[in-house]
């Protein structure tokens, strides 16, 4: 029997190299990936040349690129791509102001530090759309607590369209600084503490060291969180849809035409057009990132 | 040879994981077998906590299991519509949104039940409105696609303590000349909100929707045009030109445009959820929500009002015209019986049960709103809690949206075009009603 085995397995193994060998363990995952993931992709790239609605029996029809140039002359478009890009700033930029400045003061060593930044971290543990709904009561003016605590009177931040876009903003920053922190946290343990011990030698100030130490060693792991927040950022959806909804008083930002376009009025070939747009500008956004990302580690 | 191992333990793995769901699937259809179920899907809520319960019934007659799956109302209609795209036949029946009846059956989603609604004379059984709104399609056509299940429309509740205290009664007869009381129109509804209204002392005069996110302002509106004269369109020949954008339709939206200058701070947002939460909260001394919704406002665990708290229907209006016209906005849904399910026979079964008017009756006690006629008008009904006498006198005047397979589209372009003036403040309400008008022609006539 254990012959039979040898001279079976034999031939088997002397003509399975690792390469085959490999592949065959990823086959099922590659196999995955195109039925739930390639497919759909490149399907809605087929779907976003033609005029279809899932919701109807009827099959696409091709209408070359009439998609793609009704959103890109319709000026609401643009308008919701502006809204959308002053969101991105303004979010991202406080959440990495805000991330990182939390990561240098728990760089001290103080009781209870711990506890702290696992406390921190909580609100990146939430569910987005929890988050958009418990800030959605908290700055209701009614009954929420938000103005009352800052003494705002009844500012309506969820509903009126001249500010909501704030308060998702607020929304975003605080769930989403958290990440940013331990990022830089991430990066500062990992800042040689010779190279700090040689500057105070120098007696290199505070602010010559942060310059010259602390910002270029962590640029790499701060690109990194820059990248996946500005990503996020761009395509967010849960955070206002708890907030405002995806009424006409809801800021008007991308993802919600988004889902207006292909799941309210089913317009499946529209919406996947308008999917398309918005993925590749996140790409090409994320390119220039990551560029930028590759050219400070070569510095490095 | 470690290679060919690996692999091999791989592939046995793999092997015995598919033998094993194979077998699991199996066991799951041969307990089916002995054990017979029907899935029904509705959206998460009381009333289909109540399907359930009133279902026990059905298994103990048949012995047929009932499972009421719920989906939050957020993705109820998605859900829905992806899983009749896939062909799914994970539920034998739909109790779902009216407006969408129109879709589902032309989709062939539906199974027909012309049929069956004849042969048990459904027609004359359930009153007229449910049966044009859950059941028939296209309008007037005497094609069935669902019964009425659960009815449901715009109703008021409002603080009969706040009306009923002296100071407030000598005050607002001062002022306006008449009883502080339930509004008998539309006038007297304005008069008592504006009476009401004192921000500086965080009270308001009216809590009505204000979310056109999806359907909510846009059937506030519609009862509003309808009581003032007006239309949403021909539903039959898919006429909107000169019925919707009229002096009648636009004399209905200032009127809501009037009373929302009422309303709470943050209403632009407003659905049912936040319409009962100011009413809880003590700051409105009248509400306007789906009859689905009031029972929350009669309970003493949820509303501290709730001793105080009485309800009304949607009061009349005399037109332009000199006619007294009464309307209420439907909502509420119809059972359909779904084509791809393979259980359509016991699905049917439970019809014919649910139809009874002992299920019926029954039904409407434990808290469903019963659309049958013998229901609505028993005393046992409307003696089994407070709203139910102007929910049975609402069910005589509600209306529907368009069940049109394009609806998606048309509310969409209504709660853009009408909000825009109601709650943005733009434009004129002519102006709002022409272009929803056009936008509506160019969808349905396309």
């Amino acid at each position: 029997m254990k012959k039979t085995m040898n001279n079976l397995s034999g031939p088997l193994n002397r003509q399975m190299s690792d390469t085959v060998f490999v592949r065959l363990c990823i086959l099922p995952v590659i196999i995955l990936l195109i039925v739930i993931n390639i497919f759909p992709l490149f399907y809605s790239l087929i779907l976003s040349f033609t005029e279809y609605s899932a919701r109807k029996a009827f099959s696409p029809e091709f209408i070359g690129n009439a998609n793609y140039r009704d959103l890109l002359t319709d000026p609401t478009v643009w308008v919701r791509f502006v809204t959308t890009a002053k969101y991105v700033v303004m979010s991202v930029a406080g959440e990495m102001i805000l991330g990182f400045s939390i990561a240098l003061l728990l760089q001290e060593k103080f009781r209870g530090r711990g506890v702290l930044q696992t406390l921190l971290v909580l609100p990146m543990t939430m569910s987005p759309v929890i988050v958009g709904l418990m800030w959605k009561l908290f700055m209701d003016p009614n009954w929420g607590m938000f103005n009352y605590l800052l003494g705002l009177g009844r500012i309506d931040w969820a509903s009126n369209p001249d500010i909501n876009l704030y308060a998702i903003v607020i929304a975003d920053i605080w769930m989403w600084t958290p990440f940013v922190m331990l990022l830089s946290i991430a990066g500062l343990s990992a800042v040689p503490q010779s190279l700090y011990e040689a500057a105070e030698i120098d007696r290199a100030s505070w602010w010559f060291k942060f310059t010259r130490i602390t910002l270029p060693m962590v640029s790499p792991l701060l690109m990194i969180a820059l990248i996946f927040r500005v990503m996020e950022a761009f395509k967010v959806f849960d955070v206002p849809m708890g907030i405002s909804g995806t009424g006409s008083s809801a800021p008007p930002l991308i993802a919600m035409k988004l889902y207006k376009d292909t799941f309210l009025t089913w317009k499946t070939g529209y919406g996947s057009a308008l999917g398309y747009i918005v993925l590749l500008i996140v790409i090409a956004i994320t390119s220039i990132f990551v560029k930028y990302l590759n050219k400070a580690k070569q510095e490095d | 040879m470690k290679k060919v191992l690996l692999l091999a333990l791989a592939l046995a793995l793999a092997l015995v994981f598919s033998v094993s769901f194979i077998f699991a699937g199996g066991a799951q259809e041969s307990a089916a077998d002995e054990d017979q179920f029907i899935t029904i899907h509705w959206a998460q809520w009381a009333p289909a906590d109540y399907l359930q319960k009133l279902s026990e019934g059905f298994t103990a007659e048949t012995g047929i299991k009932v499972i009421v799956e719920q989906t939050p109302w957020e993705t109820f209609v998605q859900k829905y519509n992806v899983e009749m795209i896939a062909r799914s036949d994970a539920w034998d029946i739909i109790v779902g949104d009216s407006q969408d009846l129109g879709n589902m059956a032309d989709s062939g989603h539906y199974v027909d039940l012309t049929k069956f609604f004849n042969d048990n004379g459904l027609k004359n059984k359930f009153t007229e409105s449910s049966v044009a709104a859950y059941a028939e399609y296209p309008a007037k056509s005497g094609k069935y696609w669902g019964i009425p299940a659960e009815g449901d429309c715009l109703g008021w509740a409002y603080r009969k303590d706040l009306f009923e205290k002296p100071e407030n009664a000598a005050a607002f007869k001062a002022k306006y000349g008449y009883k502080l009381d339930v509004p008998k129109n539309w006038d007297e509804m304005l008069d008592i909100a504006e009476f009401f209204h004192d921000p500086d002392n965080g009270f308001y005069g009216i809590s009505i929707y204000g979310d056109n996110g999806y359907d909510s302002l846009v059937m506030f509106a519609e009862q509003m045009i309808w009581t003032y004269g007006g239309d949403l369109g021909d539903y039959a020949t898919g006429q909107v030109l000169g019925i919707l954008n009229t002096p009648e339709s636009a004399a209905g939206l200032k009127r809501y445009k009037e009373l929302f200058q009422f309303v709470p701070p943050a209403f632009n947002d407003a659905f049912f959820v936040k319409a009962n939460d100011a009413f809880t909260a003590g700051i409105v001394p009248m509400t306007c929500n789906y009859y689905a919704f009031l029972p929350a406002l009669a309970n003493n665990a949820t509303n501290p009002y709730a001793d105080g708290t009485d309800y009304f229907a949607c009061p009349p209006q005399k037109g332009a015209d000199g006619i007294i016209r009464q309307y209420s906005a439907l909502g509420g849904q119809g059972a359909s019986v779904i084509t791809y399910s393979k259980k359509k026979d016991l699905a049917m079964k439970w019809m014919e049960w649910f139809i009874r008017d002992d299920v019926q009756m029954e039904w409407a006690r434990i808290g469903g709103y019963s659309c049958s006629k013998t229901v609505l008008d028993s005393d046992t009904f409307l003696n089994a809690a407070p709203y139910n006498p102007a929910f049975a006198e609402s069910l005589n005047i509600m209306k529907d949206f368009w069940s049109h397979p394009d609806y998606g589209e048309l509310m969409e372009i209504a709660a853009r075009t009408l909000g825009n003036y109601i709650i943005r403040d733009n434009g004129t309400a002519e102006e709002a009603l022409q272009a929803c008008a056009e936008e509506w022609d160019a969808v349905i006539n396309k």
